[in-house]
């Protein structure tokens, strides 16, 4: 399990090898065809913010050469802001006091039509917050179930599962699982995570490994940016988790995220932490030169000029026309949204801003045929 | 510099070497004493099994050296399990290499049968270390199995060409959690320096020092040059250059400014 790797690497001496990676150390990992967490470090590291435009050209050149122009693209459906966790930086956290929903199966099927009316989305996340007894596994199942007939692939974003539990969601059409590790700083986690089951940091961290073992296609990984002030850290952390994966579960596919937390207007979670736009460029191009094959996602969180500038430069999936809130597409469309979404236009309006861009966008890259063969 | 392990057992020399071709029995024994190997192959079809005094293994055996049998001349898994059970009763040891190949002309692995007989032989109490084609999904797969190391090959064997499957060779080292051992190919201390320096955990050489003007020297060139090359490794190899230096005309990160 991952949890006893992530024991083995030192939070404080990371950081300071990050700090202390110079030019050379830049040089050299630009210079390499295939590069490793060392070099991740480097070309994250502050020595490397003056080679931003010779990391973009090769970040640019991986990408298409493993994706072409093109921008896969999905949208989230948010089936309830019910959550039994105290996340302090979430909108949803159990002691806000605001009106619960859980969408009920028909509303789930009239959110799917109006999806369908916004975009020819084929590419589903569904997301939930974490109330296992409302919300759990047998409901998951069923709005996979009604979800089959709209979608080709269905992503869920839900709490940490049984690898037993992923594998029969699968029985329902599940093509993959998004998690957001958050953290791995693991004191500060517990401090962002104070109660409910996400406070434990070894059931979410290994959770990966469940996935990788239940045979999930595709694996979503993220960091929040914003909680950690060592960013850095946090993502040579996730380097090392993803390397991990794909050494020991090989036959998945994988995804990368790290949005960036917006500073809240209304009192709530500051981030300790403001990414520039540089340094988001900077990240993006090195997990490209570090891994040319993973996917790396930006929501909607992210501006519209960064998202059409970095389409191409490194980004492959992008969600587009999101709105963070449950039933947010037909049944309740003016209830809090879990986060702001920064990318307000319409699906049609990223579609064609992505085209001007000359990229691709693609909305279909699956059939749900093909989850048949073998059963 | 990091010692290797292959089921449990340490090796100072990540050199392997094979005995077949040598001119004499006792050029074979001074070769392997001047590599400082730590794991010779022996193979089955060579000895008198069950004869003590077998001039071969009278020339290999030695308290350092691991003794790794292979059952070379096998042409599928049924074959190579018989084969396995005798080496274990002969020379006392579950250590196994596994060579499979039907094809007399190229002796190129056979994937699927490898498979199979690793998975049994694994099952049997088998160390099994197999060579095999240089196919990363293979060696996963062979992993999965139960193999205690992958060996995939470099070049066809005896060809003497070095690591013509380089590109497939690096993904098998990222992607594999047991040891990789090159094997085949290897027919100049470069080619093992090479190996090493991307990674691999070692190399198994034999027709390059078998038929070497002087094989006892060309022992010790392998000797160093792995040990360079994993040197080499473990430091972390410098810059390459590369054309990223080149100035696109208009700057991609412009929207950035």
């Amino acid at each position: 399990m991952f949890s006893e790797e992530l024991e083995k690497i030192s939070w404080e001496e990371t950081s300071e090898a990050i700090l202390s990676k110079t030019e050379a150390d830049v040089q050299r990992a630009l210079g390499k065809e295939h590069c490793d967490v060392d070099d991740f470090m480097a070309l994250i590291s502050p020595a490397a913010a003056p080679f931003l435009e010779p990391m973009a050209r090769l970040s640019k050149k991986y990408t298409e050469e493993r994706f072409g122009k093109t921008i896969s693209l999905f949208i989230p459906l948010y089936l309830t802001n019910s959550c039994t966790n105290s996340c302090v930086y979430c909108g949803f956290h159990v002691s806000n006091p605001m009106k619960r929903t859980i969408l009920t199966f028909e509303e789930m099927e009239n959110e799917y039509k109006a999806i369908k009316k916004l975009g020819p989305f084929e590419n589903l996340l569904l997301v939930t917050g974490e109330n296992p007894a409302k919300a759990g596994v047998d409901y998951i199942a069923k709005a996979l179930d009604i979800a089959k007939p709209y979608f080709s692939n269905l992503k869920i974003e839900v709490m940490p599962l049984k690898a037993e539990e992923y594998k029969a969601l699968t029985e329902h059409g599940l093509n993959g699982v998004i998690c957001f590790q958050e953290t791995y700083h693991k004191a500060n986690y517990n401090i962002y995570h104070p109660r409910g089951m996400k406070a434990d940091f070894e059931w979410r961290v290994n959770g990966f490994d469940r996935m990788g073992q239940a045979g999930v296609h595709s694996i979503g990984m993220g960091v929040l940016i914003g909680l950690e002030k060592e960013w850095r850290t946090d993502l040579t952390m996730l380097a090392y988790h993803l390397r991990y994966l794909q050494k020991h579960y090989w036959r998945t596919k994988y995804s990368v995220n790290f949005p960036r937390m917006c500073p809240s207007e209304n009192g709530g979670f500051q981030p300790n932490v403001v990414m520039t736009d540089k340094e988001l460029a900077q990240l993006t191009f090195a997990m490209r030169i570090f891994d040319h094959d993973v996917d790396i996602s930006f929501s909607t969180r992210e501006p519209a000029y960064i998202r059409d500038n970095m389409a191409g430069l490194g980004v492959t999936t992008m969600s587009a026309g999101s709105k963070t809130d449950p039933g947010g597409y037909y049944s309740y469309p003016q209830q809090l949204e879990q986060f702001h979404v920064t990318d307000e236009r319409a699906a049609a309006d990223v579609e064609a801003a992505l085209r001007k861009m000359g990229v691709e966008p693609v909305w279909k890259d699956w059939d749900a045929s093909f989850d048949l063969i073998g059963k | 510099m990091k010692k290797l392990i292959i089921a449990g057992r340490e090796f100072e020399s990540r050199l392997f070497l094979g005995t077949g071709k040598f001119m004499s029995n006792e050029l074979m024994e001074q070769s392997i004493v001047a590599s400082g190997t730590e794991m010779v192959t022996v193979a089955m079809k060579r000895i008198e099994l069950g004869d003590q005094e077998d001039d071969m293994l009278k020339h290999i055996v030695h308290p350092n050296i691991q003794l790794l049998p292979n059952t070379s001349g096998v042409r599928n898994a049924e074959e190579a399990i018989f084969a396995a059970q005798m080496a274990r009763e002969a020379f006392g040891t579950n250590w196994l290499k596994l060579e499979i190949h039907p094809d007399p002309r190229y002796l190129l692995p056979d994937s699927v049968e490898t498979l199979k007989a690793t998975e049994e032989l694994a099952k049997m109490g088998f160390i099994v270390l197999p060579y095999c084609q240089a196919d990363p999904t293979l060696c996963k797969h062979l992993e999965e199995a139960g193999a205690a190391a992958v060996m995939p090959l470099g070049a066809p064997i005896g060809t003497n060409k070095g690591l013509q499957t380089r590109d497939f060779l690096r993904i098998i080292i990222e992607q594999a959690t047991v040891p990789v051992v090159v094997d085949a190919g290897i027919g100049a201390p470069s080619h093992a320096a090479e190996a090493m320096e991307m990674g691999a955990d070692a190399c198994l050489v034999n027709t390059a020092i078998a038929v070497a003007g002087n094989p006892v020297e060309m022992a010790i060139a392998f000797k160093e040059a792995v040990i360079a090359g994993r040197r080499a490794f473990e430091a972390g190899l410098g810059a390459v250059s590369n054309s990223f230096e080149a100035e696109a005309s208009s700057p991609l990160t412009a929207f950035l400014s």
